[in-house]
Order: C-alpha cells, then sequence, then structure tokens
C-alpha cells in the first residue's frame, strides 16, 4: 500500500472528538452570556447575572427586560437552534441528500398557510379575532401556524408509512410544500397591504415574540422530540448506506422512518409555530458538524449538532441585535446572509473532493 | 455431503406493483445451496439475476413457492434473525463522506447489538477479522471515500463478512473493477465459501471470470429458467452456447470464449508455434481472417521466426515474400 502520510491516522479520536464536543459546550455557554448582555439598552454584565441569581437589580425595569424578554429570548435561540439542527441532520441522512433541511417535506409551508389563513383570510372577515391574535402575544399565531403544521405532518406520517422509497417521499413532501405555497400566494395576493405586512413580519422569524407563557408549551414540546432522537443513532447509522443495505441489516426501516419524521416534524414544526421560518440553520450546522468532527457516526452527530445549532442560533441572534444600536434586523436575514455563502463553501468543499455529493 | 443453506421450491420472482398487476420474471425455479460453495449466478443482462437475488435474501416478496433457509421457510425469520444468517452486498457504489473504513465494517455487526449499539469485545474482534480476511486491515482508519473502487468492494465484501453470516450474498461485486480487480474480488469470495464454510452467492456477467472459479454456476436464460451444474458441466451440455447465444457471436467450446462469426472471413494460414504463434492467432482472428493450419498454395502464408522478444513474422502471399517486424505491421500488410 502507498504510504499517505497527508490523511489523519488513527491519532486517539475519542479523546480528539470529546475536545471538540467541549469546546462546543464552551461557544454555547458564552454564547448565552452574550445574548442576555446585549440589547438596546446596555444592562453592566454584573447586574444581568446578579439579577439571574435573584438579587434585587439597581433598576426594577432592567429586571424585566433581563428576565421577561432577554432570557425568554435566549432560552428560544437555545431551543431553534438545537431543535432545527438536529430536524436538518435526520433528513439529510434519511434522505442520503446534503441538502435536505428540516422544511424539505413542506412543515413551514404548512405552518405558513395556517398564518396565512389566520393573519389574511380570517382577518379579512372578523378583525375582532384579529385584535385578539396580536393582543395574546401571538400565542394565535402559534396556534394557527401549529394547525397548519400538524397536517402536514400528519399527511407526511400517512404517505411516509406506505411508500416504498424515500425518494417518493421527499418528491410528495415537496409536492404538499408547493401545494400549501401556492394557496398562501393566493390568499397574500386577495389580501389588503396591512394584512399582508403582518404575515411578512411573521415569516422574517424572530426569537423575540416568546413569551415565558409560550416557552411552557413550546419548550416540552421539543424537547420530546429531541428525546426521541435517543433511540435513532443506531438505525440512522444504517440509513448512511441506503434503506436496502439498514433493512439487511436487520432495520426495521418503516419503523425508524417514522420515528424520523416524526421527530423531525415536531422539531420544525414547533419551532415555525413560535419564531416563524427559520432558515439555514437546520442545513448549514449537519455540514459543519460532519466537517469539524470529521465523522459520520450519529452517537456523536446528534449532540453535537445540538450544541452547535443552539450555540448559532444564539451568535445569530446577537448579530441580529447590531450591537451598538437601536436596530433590530429580522433573524431570517442574518441566518440566510451567512448560511448561504456557507451552502456555498460546502458545495464547492465537496466538488473539490473525488467523492460526489453525500452525507 | 455439506449442510444445505437454502432451498427454493417452486419459485417465483418478479414485481407485483399493485395487487390486480404482477410482472413474472421467472418462476417454477428450484435451487439449492451448501455451506462452504461458492456459487455464480450467471446470466445475460436484464434476465433477472438481481430480482432473484433480492427475492432469496427476502429484500423483495417471492410472488409464489417458498424459500428455505436452514430448513425454515424465509418468511418466518424476523427481520434481526434474518440479518444474522444473510448479508449482502449490493450493486452499485456506495457514496459516505467522513466515514472511516472500521467504521463501515463495524455497521455490520447491527443484528448482533441492542438498541444503543453498544459493543462488546466479541463485536470488535468480528470487526478485525473481517478487516483481515478481505486484506484492508491496513485501511481500517482511512476514509472511506478515499478508496479505490477495488478497496472500496473489499470493505462492502468486509461489512458483509462482520456481521457473520451463513449465507453471503453479492449483486455484481465486480462490476466496475479492472481485470485484475475482478480476478482478486472472485478469488477473495471463493477462498471465504472454502476456508470459513459459508455459502457465497454472487451475480455476475463475466462468464469467463465465473468458470474460473466457481464452485456451481447457476445460469439463467432469458425465459427464466434456470440450469445449474459445474462450469465444465454447462459447457460441455452446451447450455453456455444456448444462453449466450446471439448473431454473429458463437461459444467456443474448446476455449471457452465467445467468438465473433465473420460473414466473409478471408481465410490465412499460420504456421507457427509458441507463445508469438498463438497471439499472432488471436490478432488474425481480430482481424476478420480465419486462421487454418494447412491451406491451398494460393492463400496467404505466414510464418513466424525467432524467439523470445525478437520475433519476425515472414508473410509469403502471390509470389511475393515480405518480412514484418510486428504483429501490427503484419496485419497493416495483410489489409492492404
Amino acid at each position: 500500500m502507498r504510504p499517505r502520510s497527508d490523511l489523519t491516522p488513527a491519532a486517539s479520536k475519542p479523546l480528539h472528538k470529546g475536545w471538540i464536543i467541549a469546546l462546543f459546550v464552551l461557544i454555547l455557554l458564552a454564547a448565552f452570556v452574550l445574548s442576555l448582555s446585549l440589547g438596546s439598552v446596555s444592562i453592566p454584565m454584573r447586574q444581568v447575572f446578579g439579577i439571574l441569581s435573584g438579587k434585587p437589580a439597581f433598576k426594577e425595569s432592567w429586571k424585566t427586560i433581563v428576565l421577561d424578554f432577554r432570557l425568554t429570548k435566549a432560552l428560544t435561540a437555545v431551543l431553534t437552534g438545537a431543535a432545527l439542527s438536529v430536524a436538518g441532520l435526520q433528513m439529510q441522512t434519511l434522505f442520503r441528500n446534503p441538502l435536505a433541511d428540516p422544511f424539505i417535506l413542506g412543515i413551514n409551508s404548512g405552518a405558513s398557510l395556517g398564518v396565512a389563513l389566520a393573519v389574511l383570510a380570517i382577518g379579512t372577515t372578523g378583525s375582532i379575532l384579529l385584535a385578539g391574535i396580536s393582543t395574546a402575544g401571538d400565542l394565535g399565531l402559534a396556534l394557527a401556524a401549529s394547525i397548519g403544521a400538524g397536517l402536514v405532518l400528519g399527511l407526511i406520517l400517512l404517505v411516509g408509512r406506505r411508500v416504498k422509497s424515500p425518494i417518493t417521499l421527499l418528491i410528495l413532501g415537496l409536492m404538499f410544500g408547493y401545494a400549501a405555497s401556492a394557496l398562501t400566494s393566493l390568499l397574500i395576493y386577495f389580501s389588503l397591504p396591512e394584512r399582508i405586512q403582518a404575515y411578512t413580519v411573521w415569516s422574517y422569524g424572530s426569537f423575540s415574540g416568546v413569551t415565558w407563557s409560550q416557552l411552557r408549551v413550546m419548550a416540552p414540546v421539543i424537547l420530546a422530540g429531541l428525546v426521541l432522537t435517543v433511540f435513532l443513532p443506531k438505525p440512522l447509522n444504517a440509513l448512511l448506506l441506503g434503506e436496502e443495505y439498514a433493512r439487511s441489516m436487520g432495520v426495521n426501516t418503516r419503523l425508524t422512518r417514522v420515528l424520523i419524521l416524526l421527530s423531525a416534524s415536531i422539531l420544525a414544526g414547533t419551532v415555525t409555530a413560535f419564531c416563524g421560518p427559520i432558515g439555514f440553520i437546520g442545513v448549514a450546522v449537519p455540514h459543519l458538524c460532519r466537517n469539524l468532527l470529521r465523522s459520520a457516526d450519529h452517537k456523536l452527530l446528534l449532540p453535537a449538532v445540538g450544541i452547535l445549532g443552539a450555540a448559532l442560533a444564539l451568535l445569530a441572534d446577537a448579530i441580529a441585535q447590531l450591537p451598538g444600536s437601536q436596530y433590530v434586523l429580522p433573524i431570517n436575514v442574518v441566518t440566510s446572509l451567512f448560511g448561504a455563502p456557507f451552502v456555498v463553501w460546502v458545495i464547492i468543499q465537496q466538488r473539490k473532493g473525488r467523492t460526489s455529493f453525500s452525507v | 455431503m455439506t449442510r444445505l443453506v437454502l432451498s427454493a421450491c417452486d419459485l417465483q420472482i418478479g414485481f407485483q406493483p399493485s395487487r390486480v398487476s404482477r410482472k413474472v420474471v421467472a418462476s417454477g425455479l428450484n435451487l439449492d445451496l451448501h455451506g462452504g460453495e461458492f456459487v455464480c449466478l450467471a446470466g445475460p443482462n436484464g434476465v433477472g439475476k438481481s430480482t432473484l437475488l433480492r427475492t432469496l435474501t427476502r429484500l423483495q416478496p417471492a410472488l409464489g413457492g417458498e424459500v428455505r433457509l436452514s430448513g425454515r421457510p424465509l418468511r418466518e425469520y424476523s427481520s434481526k434473525e434474518l440479518a444474522g444468517l444473510v448479508s449482502v452486498v449490493l450493486t452499485g457504489q456506495v457514496e459516505v463522506n467522513a466515514m472511516r473504513v472500521r467504521e463501515l465494517v463495524g455497521l455490520g455487526r447491527f443484528p448482533h447489538t441492542g438498541i444503543f449499539d453498544s459493543r462488546s469485545q466479541e463485536d470488535e474482534r468480528a470487526v478485525e477479522n473481517a478487516l483481515a480476511l478481505t486484506d484492508v486491515s491496513q485501511l481500517a482508519d482511512r476514509f472511506v471515500q478515499e478508496l479505490s473502487d477495488g478497496e472500496r468492494q473489499r470493505v462492502m465484501i468486509a461489512r458483509a463478512l462482520a456481521q457473520e453470516p451463513l449465507l453471503l450474498v453479492l449483486d455484481e461485486p465486480t462490476a466496475f473493477l479492472d481485470l485484475p480487480g475482478r480476478i482478486s474480488i472472485m478469488h477473495l469470495l471463493r477462498d471465504l465459501a472454502r476456508g470459513r464454510g459459508q455459502a457465497v452467492l454472487t451475480s455476475t456477467h463475466d462468464l469467463d471470470l465465473a468458470m474460473r472459479s466457481a464452485d456451481r454456476i447457476w445460469l439463467m436464460n432469458r425465459g427464466g429458467s434456470i440450469a445449474q451444474g459445474s462450469p465444465e458441466d454447462l459447457v460441455l451440455s452446451g447450455q453456455f452456447g444456448h444462453t449466450f447465444s446471439q448473431a454473429n457471436l458463437r461459444y467456443n467450446m474448446s476455449t471457452g470464449q465467445f467468438e465473433e462469426e465473420h460473414a466473409g472471413a478471408r481465410p490465412v494460414v499460420l504456421r507457427a508455434e509458441g507463445l508469438a504463434g498463438a497471439w499472432t492467432a488471436h490478432a488474425l482472428r481480430r482481424a476478420g481472417f480465419e486462421v487454418l493450419v494447412e491451406g491451398a498454395e494460393y492463400l496467404p502464408l505466414i510464418e513466424v521466426e525467432g524467439q523470445g522478444g525478437a520475433n519476425c513474422w515472414r508473410l509469403t502471399w502471390q509470389g511475393v515474400s515480405r518480412e514484418l517486424s510486428s504483429i501490427y505491421a503484419l496485419l497493416s500488410a495483410l489489409l492492404e
């Protein structure tokens, strides 16, 4: 065999990878602290920690800002980042497609349709209901989006158990997405401009609209979706070789597929319902983790993408705050601006290697 | 008599896209496969070899009849039990990224581990053993995407071996390899069957290779019937010629080669011996000549003189005698 010294040999990999994960955790903690201390009102770091540990604040308004606004926002970002990254990783492996993302089966199109119906259609006939929606702190929007995402999820699960190949499922999912998007466009087309404005704001995505009462719903559902994945590393690893190999190794591919779809859809659907459609985190973080860890093992990747996804969502939110200014950018603008060049980079990297596209 | 591993009785294979329509590929198949045996499933392209292999490994359902594995009907096995007895190498390339060879081979331990896939020492040993048997131990820490096609195919076989199956089934494992690669894979499979008492079943459209290494050949005809026997038996009974017969192509029973039949082949007389003589005959046939040992005066006469690397070809034709320094020059002169 010809020697290949340029390739990293077996230099104590487990320890090495453990350090990378530890680094991810450190980044996450740092990003969390950063997120709590950044905002349009400047609050000293010591005061932030004081408020968090229950000490009386220098100003009462600071306490409200830190506890009811920044802490909820940071927790939302953590849950969102972890949920989208884990869902994205599962979709990429299930479909063996490096460009798959959590929304590839049309979950967010369903959610968008739900919101569009609530804001645009119902809004036009009953303005009282619309007023109710906005005063309830967007809980109405979350409900509408959940129903939309849930309907698509139901359809996917119904079909997902029957179709033979994941590719068929992928195409059907895309079709659901197109159909839902078309209906949404139709609603927008026949709507009043001010209603469209409300819909557009939702579609930009935001971590800051989530209140404590919403977090009480959102957090347990996302945690449930994440807990489901505890049982999935083994079948996901088998699926890397394709469904046929997985079956030949004794994996119950039908059950696995349903569990993956259930978990990924719950995660992506919940995020979209509460924060709007958040792009790019779900497609970019799994790639980043695979490249940094140089591993395809889901036992390692699932926790790693969760942690790194949470950290990156926090950092994206920190950038969105435009530190030192009064402006706040929509979160989707930040993730897409940073995510799009990243996906381009991944494609170029993969084309450079001798392999064709693969997860 | 060795142990019967797999048997098929009145098997019907094909596809059933819906309840009413079905496409039968072959039916009435009676097959048997024993431990320690290396069997090649040969036949023309598109005859249903993959369908048969997929049916025998339960990757797709049989339309009728019965397959038994170790005497028990195939359908009665749980998927995990079956995976512990039968492993496969499917046709086509597997694209994986950022996965090391040892990890890929380790996937073969899945039927033997629990839901969280924690590995015992026995699992590790089986993986190392599979790497050693397929001679890829030195690649264990490389990434799969960096391997050559031949190395990758060996790794896929190692993965199947790590499953520690009773029956190893491969679908066209040599399809995209060069000739040395194909031979080495076939010899590996034969050795695995002989050394380990496993039954190895592989499909191939490379008849020459199957002839050289298989204990038995299952020869699948266009009609979907299968002739079984040792390669030599199938030659003598004329089965090969029957299965692969095409216009302009003839199976030469004495050489075991397919030869093109040229309608208007020009006869030439070749008087030569040894290696140079054999390859000269090869070249003449390739160029569409009919090679005779004795013939009329008016036919072109070719004699090879010299030994080793320094050969000389003498062409005598129409009273003119020429000396040519290579086979290429000889053919050019003949075709003028």
